[in-house]
């Protein structure tokens, strides 16, 4: 009971630490995510190549390999002196765009052809089509597997705890060397975790509901 | 719905616009992989030297071993993952409530947790006693059984109602109902769900490091960080030889599973509309026949009730 | 069909791979960590033949002919893993070796076990590894979860910087500055009080903050002066240790809680190797080389 007492400040830093990275990471991946989706379906070869070279080269790669890179290769070959929370983001957001790009793909997949040819019909171009035909029907299939796509983004922020992000996992690190009981340390980084992606659980609900009405 | 049917077929103008982007888009990639190579070139990254590690014997062999470690985890992971997901989801899908309930808290209660947080858990004996690879096999089995649940789940209740009706209206019990109707054509329509999952599990195998097994991973930061050549560590080149390994597994199990899948099409090829009449009428022949032999056995279970 | 391509490639790839195993230039790749000891200038030690220590642990590892000794493999001249021999050396291993053999263990019957800093009191705890040799520092936290022999070496926190560093001088200067350590370790949270005011970076391996300070992604790196020392000699002409000592680092040898009789044990080799000279001896062998001078030992309080 105590250690959660004693150490507030810590778990309060490390908790907003996790929030902080999750939101910004999930921001940067559902943009991202987006236009990739929109280069793997759209009618310029390169940009489908590149949307699939993408996806392929992200989804197929551990986090922590991708972590590695942006630590350890991005600033020794391409920027210099980029701050940690910075990289932490590009690692999460850019690994986290290749399944929300997927998501977005079967998404798309699953509005009626009649509807693109419809938009079509009328005269629209690829872009007026995807915009404002196809991507807000999309988005009713989509926000299921989003949310669980972000609530692994939550916890796949863990990792960058060991990279110079103060976030909930390494309250544990440092609280387990202060000679805490380590049982109860995970406990409440435990619930911490919980009442994020419980959080993002329910904003989804919320948000499937209003689209249900939509309708 | 493939990409085409978003487009017209373009006409002039819409063709050299494209032309326009994909030189734009073309010249844009190059330009880009040019930089970093011109970049990873600037900082002697491409030196012969630095790369010669790979052709040292001792190293091969360190990754081979690495390699050996992680799909061994990875195999035991996948299989067990499976079978816990089968028993999780039979548990979920109970005509009991209080099962259901408990598989219920369960799944969401690990699906929620960090993966890191229960293999390091599992690890530091909060529960249980575990050496690290044991530690990392549980810890993949637990996660991954709980996400492979929910999936199956949801290719269950994709399966037409019509389906299971029809099985316990053949007298089928639940049991066979489940084993010889709902599973196979809920792992059919989500295989491909599945195996993606199985490459999460393929790649979770990394988080191994936290619990001081050697796997691929952890034996590429040994090696970037304990094989300096000229005082430079050999990182870049590290990074790119481990993520490619990484890169080929992954691949290749999506391969595997695409072969599975168009297998299985092919010898169900019965159901493809290309198939004749005639071949319909027979499938409707030895249905009405199973039927005929099912009936009587199931009125009898009725009547019995 | 772009499957079947993914495919070739893929499969090209894993024969790369499996080809991997056979063939191949023989020897240490990179740069020789010949130069980190001086092999012909080790003691060899004499194996206790009728060892008998009154110890669960011990019995255990004599039963299975086998003791684990947990290492770090990532400091130079202290422990340090060669990637393609997969062997050990450095200062530390030496101790290991002595103690072992002490213990009635030959050099081929330890069994190395890769630990990092974050993990030695799990792995201690657990008995994941029999004893614990890698710069680790007695303190009252640790000894609450596990039990010390020694110490066998006195260091002190110290600062490692880039050669044309010339800002950062001792731990006086670094307010501002970006230092960077292992998550959680105590010179880290002393150059964090406002004292020193520094700004750190928290990664989980020493050798990924020395990468860090060579790519000028962080200004210096904290922790005991003997660690830096080998890292500046494996990397001459790029890094220097600048400023006094700040802290006390007496390391010891880590093993199970309450298990009096093997620290007892291990304490009386560590004396006994002391006395002989093969303390000595190894010492200039190994941490000698990186510029580490001499020190009598400390007085031994674990045992």
């Amino acid at each position: 009971m105590n250690v959660l007492l004693d150490n507030l400040a810590l778990f309060r830093e490390g908790f907003l630490g996790t929030l902080y990275l999750t939101a910004v990471s999930a921001v940067l991946a559902l943009v991202l995510g987006v236009v990739i989706a929109g280069f793997r379906v759209s009618p310029v070869p390169p940009l489908r190549i590149f949307g699939t070279l993408w996806v392929t080269l992200l989804r197929n790669t551990p986090l922590t390999l991708l972590f590695l890179v942006a630590f350890f290769v991005v600033p020794k070959v391409l920027f210099p002196g980029v701050n940690s929370f910075l990289l932490a983001v590009c690692a999460c957001g850019f690994y986290t765009s290749a399944f929300v790009a997927e998501a977005v793909r079967s998404g798309i997949n699953t509005v009626p052809m009649g509807q693109a040819e419809a938009a079509r019909a009328i005269g629209m171009t690829f872009t007026q089509t995807m915009r404002i035909v196809v991507l807000p029907q999309a988005t009713r299939t989509v926000v299921p597997p989003l949310s669980s796509i972000f609530i692994a983004l939550t916890k796949n922020t863990a990792i960058a705890g060991a990279f110079d992000n103060v976030d909930l996992f390494n309250v544990q690190k440092t609280l387990s060397n202060d000679g805490y009981e380590i049982a109860w340390i995970f406990l409440w980084i435990t619930i911490g975790y919980l009442v994020i992606t419980y959080a993002i659980n329910g904003l989804f609900r919320l948000l499937e509901n209003r689209l249900e009405v939509a309708r | 719905m493939s990409a085409s049917v978003l487009f017209d077929a373009p006409g002039p103008r819409a063709r050299a616009r494209n032309l326009i982007l994909s030189v734009v888009g073309t010249l844009a990639f190059l330009g880009l992989f040019f930089w970093i190579g011109i970049r990873l070139n600037d900082k002697g990254q491409f030196a012969g030297e630095l790369w010669d590690i790979f052709n040292y014997a001792g190293i091969r062999e360190n990754i081979l071993d690495a390699l050996l470690s992680t799909l061994k985890v990875f195999a035991m992971a996948g299989v067990l993952s499976l079978v816990f997901a089968v028993i999780l989801c039979v548990a979920r899908l109970s005509d009991h409530k209080p099962i259901r309930w408990v598989a219920t808290v369960f799944i969401d209660l690990f699906r929620s947790i960090p993966l890191l947080i229960t293999i390091y858990a599992l690890w530091v004996g909060i529960v249980g006693d575990f050496t690290p690879m044991w530690a990392l096999v549980v810890g993949l089995t637990v996660y991954n059984g709980c996400v492979q649940a929910e999936v199956l789940r949801a290719g269950i209740n994709a399966v037409p109602k019509g389906q299971a009706e029809a099985a316990y209206a053949l007298g089928l019990r639940k049991t066979q109902v489940n084993a010889s109707i709902l599973f196979p054509q809920a792992v059919r329509s989500m295989l491909p769900t599945i195996i993606s999952q199985l490459v999460v599990t393929l790649k979770d195998t990394s988080l191994g490091f936290m619990v001081l097994y050697p796997e691929l991973l952890y034996s590429a930061r040994l090696i970037a960080n304990n094989t300096p050549v000229g005082g430079v560590y050999p990182i870049v080149q590290t990074v790119i030889v481990f993520g490619a390994i990484y890169i080929a597994l992954c691949l290749a199990l999506a391969w595997l599973a695409n072969w599975i899948e168009q297998r299985g099409r092919k010898s169900k090829a019965g159901i493809t509309p290309a198939a004749g009449a005639k071949e319909l009428k027979e499938v409707a022949a030895a249905g009405t026949a199973d039927l005929a032999a099912a009936a009587p056995a199931g009125t009898a279970d009725i009547r019995k009730e | 069909m772009r499957f079947h391509k993914t495919a070739a490639a893929a499969a090209a790839v894993l024969a790369l791979a499996a080809t991997a195993a056979c063939g191949g230039k023989e020897g240490s790749a990179g740069d020789k960590p010949k130069d980190q000891t001086d092999e012909k200038a080790l003691p060899t030690y004499d194996i206790a033949k009728d060892a008998k220590v009154d110890s669960p642990v011990w019995e255990r590892a004599h039963k299975r002919g086998k003791i684990v000794i947990g290492a770090k493999a990532d400091q130079p001249y202290l422990g340090f893993q060669d990637q393609s021999t997969k062997k050990y050396s450095g200062f530390d291993i030496e101790i290991a070796k002595m103690i072992a053999a002490d213990l009635g263990f030959s050099a081929k019957q330890i069994e190395w076990k890769t630990v990092d800093s974050g993990a030695r009191e799990t792995a201690v705890a657990k008995g994941d590894v029999d004893l614990m040799i890698g710069t680790y520092t007695i303190n009252d936290e640790r000894k609450k979860q596990i039990d010390f022999a020694g110490p066998y070496y006195h260091a002190g926190a110290s600062l490692l910087v880039r050669k044309d560093e010339k800002a950062v001088t001792g731990p006086e200067t670094v307010k501002g500055k970006k230092v960077c350590s292992i998550v959680g370790s105590t010179p880290l949270q002393v150059i964090k009080q406002p004292k020193y005011g520094a700004k750190v970076t928290e990664l989980s391996k020493y050798s990924e903050c020395v990468s860090q300070v060579l790519d000028g992604q962080v200004d210096a790196v904290t922790t005991d002066d003997a660690i830096l020392m080998g890292y500046a000699a494996q990397n001459p002409g790029k890094l220097k240790v600048v400023g006094k000592p700040f802290s006390d680092e007496p390391y010891g040898v880590g093993m199970k809680k309450g298990d009096d009789a093997l620290q007892k044990a291990v304490a009386d080799a560590i004396k006994a190797h002391q006395d002989n000279g093969d303390y000595k001896k190894a010492f200039e062998a190994t941490i000698g080389k990186s510029g580490s001078k001499f020190k009598t030992p400390p007085q031994l309080t674990e045992k």
